[in-house]
């Protein structure tokens, strides 16, 4: 399979690989997929309790090399985002910056869902409301 | 950040990229493309040109192969039926089987690992009435005799069981699933394309009725491939797939492959004079691989038996990382991988399932194919590369670290998507 330029430097050189205090109220903790299915993401964001902007992001992913660079490149693009702004990212645009074919583009719902459970989780924590579903979409 | 690219260093005398898949296909032996070379444009006839030398020659060259692919298998040539490939005879094989002994009854056994040729083969017979049982394999990837003898009914007219996996290596007991099958009285095919001019063939001692080759895995050409089937003791019959001008004693009509053919039987010769030799040495490289990855890495494991195993065979997963992802970092190896997205299907391998590995661990297996061409430092080579990339992959991981943290993974309610 040919990978797109994009997702092979975001393959070799992976944004924001890390962890940060689960615990911790300014951060929101997202876990999708599952091991059977061949990818698991985990996408983290800290939020500013008081601008709500997102400033800072880590991601970890077991998956091919699309999963890879889709949970990297999320964590680019929540970053410097309101909450609310980070919940108008899709799986269509990451599709679209990445190039991924059909076939990929499970990773890019995927990495859609990460956001979307880090921001659930951490709207939970600090009781925001949930005017905003937070879908985990069944795909 | 981190950079996922390990550079290791490439050792003198090993040219990028590295082919380590010869479970898929073998490069040609030179002496191989030098036998068939002059059959394309010199020795260009047809072998079933009856009256004039240019057809002389070309059956000549057919015959010598004949005996060549016969005597690696400890056959006589006249059991030895041209094909296209591998594909066609386990085809031929078993529908024909079907079709000539539909009287005697309708019952087939084979096993779930069996390549698609003969698992789908199998189930087109189902169709048309034809009943099949599909035999488990254990952890090891091998068959229970004791399964084989309680499966076996009086309907049964045929066990299609292979000889070597193509992705675990496994050798299945064939000896002892002939001496049942002829004690029986029930035909025995085997799917003999990894295990022919790797590991010892006798056709006779093994109790083998049918069996499916091909050239192309043992370093000849794609595109031809035989079928041996028994002329005496019992005398097996076929009924044809083709209907034609009667080639190949009835069972395959068709105009022969002669380049092909001549380049499967000078495969076999040089497979007969070298196999025990090059066994030896790609078995002593494969445990070199294996032990070299293990002494680095933890949460590896070989998927199958270690014992009853190709020479060339290592398959293996890398638990916590994704087989596609670890084949993108070590762009410049050939291997396989049993990860779902490497299949066109999406689904993962259903040989390593039917191991009962978990579809994580499956997602996670690489094959490597070890062959004739691969050298020490390529194999040192790779055994750095892949280490390099697995240990880099596990630190982006999530599955790693909580496994690490020794949380449970199974305890996990995962949203499975």
């Amino acid at each position: 399979m040919a990978y797109s330029d994009k997702v092979i430097d975001h393959y070799n050189n992976p944004r924001n690989v890390g962890q940060m205090d689960k615990s911790s109220d300014e951060v929101g903790t997202g876990l999708v997929g599952a091991p059977e299915c061949g990818d698991v993401m985990r996408l983290q964001i800290r939020v500013n309790p008081e601008t709500q902007v997102i400033e800072e992001a880590k991601f970890k992913t077991f998956g091919c090399g699309s999963a890879i660079a889709s949970s990297s490149l999320a964590t680019e693009w929540v970053k410097g985002k309101t909450v609310s702004e980070a919940l108008e990212i899709k799986n269509t645009d990451i599709v679209k910056e990445l190039a991924l074919p059909p076939v990929k583009i499970h990773c890019s719902v995927l990495a859609e869902d990460a956001i979307r459970a880090a921001i659930g989780d951490w709207k939970k924590k600090n009781g925001v409301g949930e005017t905003e579903a937070v879908a985990v979409a069944a795909h | 950040m981190s950079t996922i690219e390990s550079p290791v260093t490439v050792p003198a005398g090993v040219t990028l990229p590295i082919y380590m898949d010869n479970h898929a296909t073998s490069p040609m032996d030179p002496r191989v493309l030098e036998a068939m070379l002059p059959y394309f444009s010199q020795k260009f006839g047809n072998a079933a040109s009856r009256n004039h030398s240019f057809g002389w020659e070309a059956e000549q060259a057919v015959e010598n192969a004949r005996e060549q692919i016969a005597k690696l298998i400890g056959a006589t040539a006249r059991e030895i039926i041209f094909t296209s490939g591998a594909t066609e005879s386990d085809n031929l094989a078993i529908k024909g089987i079907a079709e000539m002994y539909k009287e005697r009854g309708n019952h087939i056994i084979t096993q779930v690992t069996e390549h698609k040729a003969v698992l789908d083969t199998c189930k087109r017979l189902e169709k048309y009435g034809y009943r099949v049982t599909y035999l488990p394999v254990k952890a090891d990837g091998l068959i229970d005799m004791e399964d084989l003898r309680r499966a076996i009914d009086d309907k049964t007219i045929l066990v299609s069981i292979m000889f070597a996996n193509n992705e675990i290596g496994t050798v299945q007991p064939v000896a002892e699933i002939g001496k049942l099958c002829h004690e029986k009285g029930v035909i025995f095919h085997s799917d003999g394309v990894q295990a022919l001019g790797k590991i010892p063939i006798d056709v006779n001692a093994m109790n083998i009725d049918v069996l499916s080759l091909t050239a192309h895995k043992l370093y000849g050409p794609k595109g031809v491939g035989a079928l041996y089937v028994r002329r005496r003791n019992p005398r097996v019959q076929i009924s044809a797939l083709n209907d034609g001008g009667g080639h190949e004693r009835g069972m395959r009509s068709g105009t022969l492959n002669v380049p092909g053919i001549v380049g499967f039987g000078k495969a076999c010769e040089i497979a007969g004079q070298e196999m025990a030799a090059e066994a030896a040495r790609l078995q002593k490289m494969r445990d070199y691989l294996r032990n070299k990855l293990e002494s680095a890495l933890d949460y590896v494991e070989v998927n199958g038996s270690w014992e009853h195993r190709l020479p060339g065979n290592l398959n293996m997963s890398f638990v916590y990382v994704e087989g596609e992802s670890l084949l993108m970092g070590i762009n410049d190896v050939a291997v396989s991988s049993g990860s779902a997205c490497t299949s066109a299907t999406l689904e993962p391998s259903y040989v390593l399932k039917a191991l009962g590995l978990g579809d994580d661990v499956a997602h996670s297996s690489i094959r490597f194919g070890l062959g004739r061409f691969n050298t020490q430092a390529e194999v040192d080579y790779v055994a750095d590369k892949v280490i390099g990339i697995v240990k880099k992959l596990r630190e982006l991981s999530p599955l790693y670290e909580m496994v690490k943290e020794g949380i449970d993974l199974s305890k996990i309610e995962w949203a499975a998507h």
